[in-house]
């Protein structure tokens, strides 16, 4: 059955003995001809089934489609197709003016679209060279950045509690996410796709009232956030079902060049908000949490999912020296008349989103139109790593991975 | 019954004329229809517990719009109606059976389920006269039809031919089939104690008041023994956190993927008929099933007859109670910690609580 | 009532039980093999053993049987269905089998026709209930009673020895 990896078959043994099926698009072997190949070699159960995990099942979080190869209930192999919820989102932006895409990135990250607008803001000025904004400016976008990293947060580790089967942290988490975006809404009149931070400023001011409103909410969180620990995070049987699952070493996160909450969870300690400041991070006092392996190994579905709920605790620290601070100002004053950077220009920025970084690559031809826009998407990236982190598990863990992975499939399929 | 068919045939009524046999075969269809259409109505009030419950718990408010109608009356009532409805919307929609199914097993699945669920209600004692046949094994007929019910999931599960449904079937049936050990174990607690295997004569031994019930007997091993039985009856119905055979964010919905409208209904049904099942079962068990709890106090006022389903009902809710909060609480459990569980721990300490009673009786 | 009770689960089991032969699909047969065992445990009702009743439910239909289908479902017999194989040496044992039954239940018949055999009348005795088993198990059937529980021991740990497999194979020798 070895000699296989000599014959460059299709399907062989990798060194932890565990079955790989090689699907790559060159492969003349149909698939399914070589699961069948494979099931058929001496030595092996026959046991095996192939299993279409998506696209409209309820724990993918979203379109994704998984298809895993199963023994019994324990998972060989799993290969994520991608591309249900696909929009052409780098083609269409050849077509449009500039600040006409900000509203194409709400839809990238749609849980977090406060952060994928200021991304590709931020990407923008960057090509114009426009760093002078008026401070109320940068502390409106911080705040509204960091409102919508807890609301993500709240949706993964809701989403992530109901693949362990507990139903009501979600509701829970739901309830207190919903608070934030009637402040959303309250501010851009959205309470999902905000086209909220344009460039060189913001689409409005905050209304009268609004920083009290924030304030009144973080008051109301902090507990709450206890209280959902409380319930979920301290559950023995939660910690027993995530804390030895999607086991995701350093060196192995860092090879996928994995980030955010992923990478944090393995241990290692990279935020670009503290380690390549933009914005005005640099004033704020906040900590980097990083997966600490508190009820089992470093880089467990546990990790991930930890350092999500102490993320929440950072972005409420920074919120509240935020909501202090902030200035006075016009927020319309840095707005450019006309976006035309210089032809062949080209710039590359990368901010800390929820799910990981993203970054945006835009070459200009001299007209309002870039020429080029490209998108590097976190949880792109980080799909990839399903099936290093599941192998050799059971169904119920895969779950538990995608969940603690937590992609949004908008940003995935772009 | 016996009684019952010669106060009839004594009666000066039209039936009086009628054979034994003939009396006694109208009396239990009688009897079952009647028990299961009660099963059937407590498992919509179930139902209906259940949203509420789990709204609440959830910082909702469940269903609140399907009222009586009555115009001044209709925003009062809490959403009484809404599983009326549901039940009604069910009945009306559309069978859809894969073409790939087994189409006769997948229709007589769910009917398996549900008649190994309402067949032991029959000895169910909800008074001291108020049972359909008071055998003398009434406990160990229960594990025993009740042992059908993984025959109905099985077979819904291969029968659907998806998957799902197969993997849910099969956890299905390991599980049922492990966990019926340990709640198998600890009601030879009770028995040993009683020294019969009758659910009245189980009763009538904690007669007397709260202080005599099972579950405060020879403490500690009762109550562990009613925690055991408690987890392992949790575990056969399927509930959560053992609610592995239909884990949703798993396997869609199990073993019930490729049912709709009736024969889904059915299942729901007999989730919640079960449940009040396993209510009655341990409170008749453990907690003095149709006595009351005050004993001779009040006069004996609350020990009277018509009091004794009102006791059993009540403490079969707050079993049934228990068992939602769990459900809104906790996690599920993953396969291996679920046999873990039953195995190295359930069944372990079933023995313990045998072993333990059976020395303190001896000496 | 009782003789009709009789004549009808006699009646269910001889017939499941040849549906249960006769039928080609494994699934079914073990139905129809349920159905069977649910009307002997009704005759032993009938029998006023309605404790070996119960423990026969218990044992065949609830745990046994739904090993049975597990086993099916596992292996997916229903490609095999129609390609029944008769060897020669099940051939031979089918035969056997069929002699065996039919000696026995000549002897049954003959053994009543003499007024030998001891029976039991529907409704009579108590053959079957909780005390007069336990108590013939634990004095007159002491001894096989014990060495049927160390058989089945021993049947738990070789299966316990035959299920534990490798997960993972054997890494490839160099």
């Amino acid at each position: 059955m070895f000699n296989n990896i000599f014959k460059k078959q299709r399907y062989y043994f990798d060194s932890e003995g565990l079955l790989v099926v090689d699907m790559s698009p060159s492969s003349a072997v149909h698939y399914q001809e070589a699961v069948q190949a494979a099931t058929q070699d001496a030595g092996f159960s026959g046991e095996d089934m192939v299993i279409n995990f998506g696209p409209q099942h309820p724990s993918t979080h979203g379109v994704l489609r998984l298809e895993v190869v199963l023994e019994g209930e324990l998972v060989k192999k799993v290969t994520p197709h991608l591309g249900y919820l696909h929009r052409n989102f780098e083609k269409h932006a050849e077509y449009i003016p500039y600040n006409e895409i900000v509203p194409y990135t709400d839809r990238l990250d749609y849980l977090a679209a406060m952060n994928m607008n200021l991304g590709y803001v931020l990407a923008v000025e960057k090509l114009l060279g426009l760093t002078e904004l008026p401070e109320r400016v940068e502390y409106i976008r911080v705040i509204c950045a960091e409102f919508n990293r807890i609301a993500s947060h709240l949706m993964a580790i809701g989403t992530f509690g109901l693949d362990a089967g507990a139903i009501t942290p979600f509701l829970w988490a739901f309830r207190d996410r919903e608070k934030i975006l009637d402040l959303f809404e309250w501010l851009s009149g959205a309470r999902m796709l905000y086209n909220y931070i344009w460039v060189g400023g913001v689409a409005r001011d905050l209304p009268d009232g609004w920083v009290e409103k924030a304030k009144e909410f973080l008051d109301y969180f902090e507990p709450m956030m206890v209280e959902f620990n409380n319930l979920l995070t301290h559950n023995h049987i939660f910690i027993e079902r995530t804390a030895h699952i999607g086991i995701l070493p350093a060196d192995v996160a860092i090879n996928y060049a994995a980030t955010g909450p992923v990478l944090r969870g393995s241990g290692v300690k990279w935020d670009l908000r503290r380690d390549q400041p933009y914005s005005i991070y640099d004033r704020f006092e906040f900590d980097i949490p990083v997966g600490e392996g508190m009820y089992g190994p470093v880089g467990s579905a546990f990790d991930r999912y930890w350092v999500r709920i102490r993320e929440i605790e950072e972005s409420v620290k920074i919120l509240r020296q935020a909501l202090d601070q902030i200035p006075e100002g016009d927020v319309f004053e840095a707005i450019p008349r006309k976006i035309r950077p210089p032809a062949g220009k080209e710039a590359y920025f990368r901010s800390e989103a929820p799910r990981g970084e993203i970054g945006f690559y835009i070459r200009s031809n001299g007209s309002d139109i870039p020429d080029r826009v490209k998108c590097r998407s976190s949880c792109f990236v980080n799909i990839s790593l399903i099936d290093e982190i599941s192998r050799g598990q059971l169904v119920a863990d895969l779950v538990i991975n995608i969940g603690s992975i937590d992609i949004v499939l908008g940003e995935v399929d772009r | 019954m016996q009684e019952l068919i010669q106060a009839v045939q004594n009666s000066q009524t039209f039936l009086s004329g009628l054979s034994e046999a003939a009396l006694a075969i109208i009396f239990f269809v009688l009897f079952g229809l009647v028990f299961a259409t009660v099963a059937a109505v407590c498992a919509l009030v179930f139902v209906y517990l259940e949203r509420k419950i789990s709204a609440h718990m959830q910082d909702r408010l469940g269903p609140m719009e399907v009222n009586t109608g009555i115009p001044l009356l209709k925003n009062i009532g809490h959403g009484w109606a809404q599983t009326l409805a549901d039940a009604f919307k069910l009945l009306l929609k559309e069978d859809i059976v894969p073409n790939a199914a087994d189409r006769r097993l997948h229709l007589i699945a769910p009917f398996i389920l549900f008649c190994a669920v309402i067949a032991a209600f029959s000895v169910m004692p909800f008074g001291e006269k108020l049972v359909v046949s008071d055998m003398n094994i009434g406990v160990f007929f229960v594990l025993a039809i009740t042992s059908f019910s993984v025959i109905g999931v099985i077979l819904a599960g291969w029968a659907s031919n998806n998957k799902w449904s197969l993997l849910g079937g099969m956890r299905s049936a390991a599980q049922i089939v492990s966990y019926e050990i340990p709640s198998g174990l600890v009601v030879l607690v009770i028995v040993m104690q009683v020294g019969s295997l009758r659910f009245n004569d189980i009763v009538m031994a904690q007669a007397g008041g709260i202080l005599h019930w099972h579950i405060f007997q020879f403490f500690p091993l009762n109550l562990i023994a009613f925690i055991i039985s408690f987890l392992a009856t949790l575990a056969e119905a399927n509930r959560a956190p053992f609610d592995l055979p239909e884990a949703e964010s798993e396997l869609t919905a199990g073993f019930a993927t490729e049912y709709s409208g009736f024969k889904w209904a059915i299942f729901y049904l007999s989730e919640y008929a079960n449940m009040f099942l396993i209510g009655i079962f341990l409170s008749a068990l453990f907690l003095g099933g149709w006595t009351s709890p005050f004993g001779s106090l009040f006069g004996g006022f609350f020990d009277k007859p018509g009091w004794q389903p009102v006791w059993i009902i009540l403490k079969a809710v707050a079993i049934i109670f228990l068992q939602m909060w769990l459900r809104w609480t906790l996690p599920r459990l993953r396969v291996d910690q679920l046999m873990y569980t039953s195995w190295k721990v359930l069944t372990p300490f079933a023995f313990v609580t045998i072993f333990g009673v059976g020395l303190w009786m001896l000496f | 009532m009782q003789e009709i009770l009789f004549f009808v689960l006699a009646a269910v089991a001889v017939l499941s039980a040849l549906g249960m032969l006769l039928n080609k699909n494994p699934v079914y047969s073990v139905l129809l093999l349920i159905v069977t065992l649910f009307s002997i445990a009704g005759l032993y009702v009938l029998l006023n053993a309605s404790f070996i009743a119960a423990v026969h439910l218990i044992v065949y239909a609830g745990a046994i049987m739904v090993l049975f289908l597990f086993v099916i479902m596992l292996l997916d017999i229903r490609a095999d269905v129609e390609h029944i194989n008769l060897k020669r040496l099940s051939r031979i044992l089918a035969l056997l089998a069929t002699f065996i039954f039919l000696g026995e239940t000549f002897l049954i018949i003959w053994m009543s026709l003499k007024g030998k055999a001891a029976f039991v009348g529907l409704g009579e005795g108590i053959l079957g209930d909780v005390p007069s088993v336990g108590e013939l198990l634990f004095t007159k059937y002491l001894l096989p009673f014990e060495i049927a529980s160390v058989l089945l021991l021993v049947a738990i740990v070789g299966a316990i020895i035959l299920a534990k497999r490798k997960l993972r194979p054997e890494p490839p020798a160099a």
